[in-house]
């Protein structure tokens, strides 16, 4: 259980937002010519990664806006809160 | 020569004040070489191990283990056991895994109190009536066993279950399986240990795999805390830490890692002899022989490595306890704590071979492995040895999420999580 900073509403209570999973998986520009192996990849293998990930979230009980988070997943604590279309922190 | 465990050798040894039992296994540095290596000290494991010695005639194996056996999700789970699942695959599976559980500790010669007490899942809406019912038909056409319940039948069964029709989530039915119940889970690691051991493959503790070594598309060993250890076969069974392993020898797995909690009250008389489960509300509950109710909550929503869960994951399935059993709304909970479960798209397991020659992956058990313990040892031994599935494991391969033959046992199982 965490506090995070909505980049909308400031700092709020983890009960608030919902988990999106891994940020950054581009959706497939030409899904019709994807093959099995391609698909299988953007559906279901997820980095899942110890250390620090970047991942979705939404403000699921309060403005209901998705935003992106750098988290180090062995810790739980949160690097960098990034808006949605804006690239990753770089450390 | 490992002295067999009797009430004989209780006698004996009470005689010198317990102080003389012989080691349960030995702690040995590794070998430069073995046949295969396990990777994960846990149930799955040592099980494999167990089995990989015993029935496929390899010895000259070693289990590598970062911290101590069972100090994972084995000694973390609630330790419920059953095989009552929807599929044909998952029925397979579990039953397979159930059969063996009930001559365990003869055969282990370790106790490891194996307790049918059977295991009830209740209806809260007329969806789940009619998903329990189906359930139950799907059960007995797979030989096994199970039974739908009344409302009435269920508060015979468990007296102290609220069956009221005014609360939130009224008791509308449910369903029984008389074979199922719960084991002693640090007991079930420390005796395939021992048995393991016994016939020769080397328990290695506080070793922890830095990296997979890999020739082309065959691996070649492990780098280690402890050294390099080289071997033709790697078996990993490393539950929440699996896609860490993987990545170390280049592989993305469909699996994401979440905290999983538990919780345990103070000791009570014997109360409740049995295991009730609910899914609608995510509450289930059964007692220990030290007497403390053990009780299993839900997991997070997102993926965390840190083996601690949300306050209000424990809050919402107390909640949903006190309702159902209003008796406990005066005990005090004694310890919480979390576990990293390894979660699939299908929430079914995975017990394959990889693109990689020599590298199989056991994993993917999410919040329900602890049950499968022996049947996972047993077709992951028989996958390794022969390089190729048992029948009961075939669907359970890799490959399922290329082809979309997925066994989704998501919200068809008695718990979804």
């Amino acid at each position: 259980m965490f506090l995070i900073n909505c980049p909308y509403c400031g700092e709020r209570d983890q009960q608030e937002f919902k988990a999106g999973g891994e940020a950054h998986i581009e959706r497939p520009k030409q899904p019709t010519e994807l093959s099995d192996d391609e698909w299988a990849e953007y559906l279901f293998m997820r980095k899942n990664i110890k250390g620090v990930q970047f991942e979705r979230w939404n403000h699921a009980h309060g403005c209901r806006k998705w935003f992106n988070m750098a988290r180090d997943t062995s810790n739980d604590e949160i690097k960098a809160i990034y808006k949605m279309g804006e690239k990753p922190p770089t450390q | 020569m490992r002295n067999k465990y009797s009430i004989f050798s209780l006698f004996k040894n009470a005689l010198s004040y317990h102080e003389n039992w012989q080691r349960a296994w030995k702690d040995p540095a590794p070998k430069k070489e073995y046949d295969a290596v396990i990777v994960g000290g846990g149930g799955h494991g040592l099980a494999t191990a167990y089995y990989l010695a015993k029935k496929h005639n390899m010895q000259n194996i070693a289990v590598v283990e970062k911290g101590w056996i069972g100090g994972g999700n084995t000694g973390r789970n609630t330790t419920i056991i059953r095989s009552n699942y929807l599929w044909d695959a998952s029925a397979g599976l579990y039953d397979h895994a159930l059969k063996i559980w009930e001559g365990l500790s003869q055969e282990l010669n370790y106790n490891v109190m194996f307790s049918q007490r059977g295991v009830m899942n209740l209806a809260h809406n007329l969806q789940d009536v009619r998903d329990l019912k189906r359930r139950t038909h799907a059960n007995r056409l797979n030989g096994i066993d199970a039974v739908y319940l009344n409302t009435k039948e269920v508060k015979k069964f468990c007296p102290i279950i609220n069956t009221s029709q005014d609360i939130r989530y009224p008791v509308l039915g449910g369903t029984l399986q008389r074979r199922a119940g719960t084991a002693r889970h640090d007991a079930v690691a420390w005796g395939y240990a021992r048995g393991a051991d016994e016939m020769g493959v080397d328990i290695i503790q506080n070793c922890e795999v830095k990296g997979i070594k890999r020739s082309g598309d065959t691996v070649e060993g492990i780098e280690t805390t402890k050294g390099f250890i080289k071997t033709k076969k790697i078996g990993v069974v490393a539950a929440g830490h699996s896609s860490v392993v993987a990545n170390m020898a280049g592989l993305k797995l469909p699996l994401e890692s979440k905290p999983l909690q538990a919780l345990v009250s103070e000791p009570v008389k014997p109360i409740i002899d049995t295991v009730v489960m609910s899914n609608a509300v995510h509450a289930y509950v059964s007692q220990s022989d030290k007497g403390e109710l053990v009780i299993g909550a839900g997991t997070d929503d997102y993926i965390s490595y840190s083996q601690k869960g949300s306050h209000q994951i424990v809050e919402g399935t107390l909640n949903a306890i006190l309702e159902l059993y209003p008796i406990f709304s005066r005990m005090k909970m004694l310890r919480q704590w979390g576990g990293i479960v390894d979660i699939c798209p299908d929430a079914s397991p995975i017990l394959s071979k990889t693109s990689i020659k020599g590298l199989y992956f056991n994993c993917g058990w999410g919040t329900g492995g602890f049950k499968a313990t022996p049947g996972s040892g047993d077709l992951f031994a028989h996958t390794i040895a022969n390089d190729e599935p048992h029948k009961l494991n075939a669907a359970f391969n890799l490959n399922r999420f290329v082809s979309g033959d997925l066994v989704d046992e998501h919200g068809a199982a008695a718990v979804a999580h």
